[in-house]
């Protein structure tokens, strides 16, 4: 199994295959069908918000191998405008509000863990790793 | 079955049980296991798979095509899990900021409480009930040596937390008045300034004030644009509109306003109020002032304070219990 696979975003179409790409490691690394949705709509999320704001950008989907557990690393990562606000953006009903769907708290939730990295000008990264539960 | 805890045999058991029978019982229980579902926040998509599991357990050999169709169905789950989250999470917010407001307005009502003062030969009645949480309607009574009553009430046009606010800043700019100076007009015009300089352009402040001088049972009075009050002379048995013209707080620095005075005999009233009285509306018409002194008149002959206390309960009732804005009502009856 290749620790790391990338698909590059530059149209919509391109959401679809990183969907694909994410749920099949997910598959292979033993998630099971609830969680592989889950990691397959975070990934739509993010590849979806890197269409919309940035054009162009890439998912990165990583297996960590820690000691004792294993999980999925997803990175999204655009050279767009980057957030000025990002505790707007991570506040319930910001995003949902205007019809955007689940958004990056949504993201938050269907991962366990979240972060995002953002420099005006320079682009945004937002990595989140899911957990196999054991 | 023992229906107490969230359980997947249970919920396969039960679905067993429907599919062959199809009975009520098993739905009324499978309604109960919904419940305790959401009590342990199972989420839609976490549901359907728990339905998958049990059905592949009972039904090993389903159709791939039924194996596909449920597995579209769970992905198509997982926005409505996160809306449910999210639904969730405000729902905790709007408690917190609630029990902020309700912090703010009994800060507010320990703030502007004024009691209510006894002079002799004057029974004084008020009411104030705010529409939402916090009121944007002010009354403020101050006894003097002399026996004598400054009387204030104001409503800021507007309501809700900016109103209360504004109220706030109204009270403490009365407060630091000298007392000995209380004539109507001149309050009136230093509130003016006061309002002018602190307050945003688009918040109007209208406001009455009122003296009654004991000794000759003469009422001064001034008003800011503030709704106009009634006089019921008891000689006469008639309502007398109190018409006071003067332009509301916070408009130009240097408004004038004229003072007026008002000769109260035995049993004469000055009933004093807010637009959430005169606007009261039932349904979508607004009722007509002689409505108002209609209801008043039926209530007047009682002590004054109960007197406010029905009238405010009959409009609260044609109101279906629900004030469109904040209600104030003072009723200063003569008794010698």
């Amino acid at each position: 199994m290749k620790a790391q696979s990338s698909v590059q975003i530059n149209k919509e179409w391109d959401i679809v295959g990183a969907r694909q790409m994410g749920r099949e490691k997910a598959k292979e690394l033993g998630f099971g069908s609830v969680d592989q949705a889950r990691i397959a709509t975070a990934i739509s999320e993010l590849a979806r918000n890197i269409y919309l704001y940035a054009q162009r950008g890439r998912i990165h989907v990583e297996v960590i191998n820690d000691l004792n557990k294993k999980g999925l690393k997803i990175i999204a990562q655009d050279e767009g405008p980057g957030i000025a606000d990002i505790s707007k953006v991570m506040e319930d009903g910001y995003s949902t509000s205007g019809g955007l769907g689940a958004g990056l708290p949504g993201v938050k939730r269907l991962m366990d863990e979240f972060d995002i990295l953002s420099d005006k000008e320079k682009g945004t990264t937002i990595s989140a790793i899911k957990w196999v539960r054991s | 079955m023992e229906l107490n805890k969230f359980d997947f045999n249970n919920y396969r058991d039960l679905l067993d049980r429907y599919i062959l029978k199809q009975d009520e019982s098993a739905l009324y229980q499978a309604e109960q296991f919904t419940k305790l579902s959401m009590q342990n926040n199972i989420l839609p998509e976490e549901f359907i798979n728990i339905h998958i599991q049990a059905l592949k357990e009972l039904y090993p050999d389903l159709p791939k095509e039924i194996c596909a169709s449920l597995n579209f169905l769970l992905e198509t789950m997982i926005s409505y899990g996160l809306a449910y989250q999210e639904f969730q999470t405000l729902r905790e917010k709007q408690g917190e900021l609630e029990s902020e407001i309700s912090v703010a307005a009994s800060m507010q009502q320990t703030l502007l409480s004024t009691t209510k003062p006894e002079i002799s030969g004057l029974d004084i009645g008020a009411i104030s009930v705010p529409a939402n949480r916090m009121n944007g309607d002010y009354h403020h009574f101050v006894k003097d040596e002399s026996n004598n009553l400054g009387i204030a009430i104001a409503d800021v046009i507007g309501k809700g937390i900016p109103a209360a606010l504004a109220m706030s800043m109204i009270k403490y700019a009365l407060d630091s008045f000298p007392e000995s100076q209380l004539s109507p007009s001149v309050i009136l015009e230093n509130l003016n300034r006061v309002v002018e300089r602190n307050v945003d352009t688009n918040m109007f402040i209208t406001m009455f004030y009122g003296f009654f001088d004991s000794k000759n049972s003469v009422l001064q009075y001034a008003s800011a644009g503030h709704e106009p009050g009634f006089y019921y002379c008891a000689k006469e048995d008639k309502f007398i509109e109190i018409k006071a013209k003067g332009l509301v707080l916070g408009v130009t620095p240097d408004a004038i306003y004229e003072q007026f005075e008002l000769k109260l005999e035995k049993d004469d009233i000055v009933i004093l109020l807010t637009d959430g009285v005169t606007e009261c509306r039932i349904g979508e018409r607004f009722i007509e002032s002689e409505e108002v002194l209609h209801v008043i008149r039926q209530y007047i002959h009682l002590p004054a304070q109960e007197a406010v206390e029905k009238v405010f309960k009959y409009f609260e009732r044609i109101q279906d219990f629900h004030l469109r804005d904040d209600f104030t009502l003072i009723f200063l009856k003569k008794e010698v």
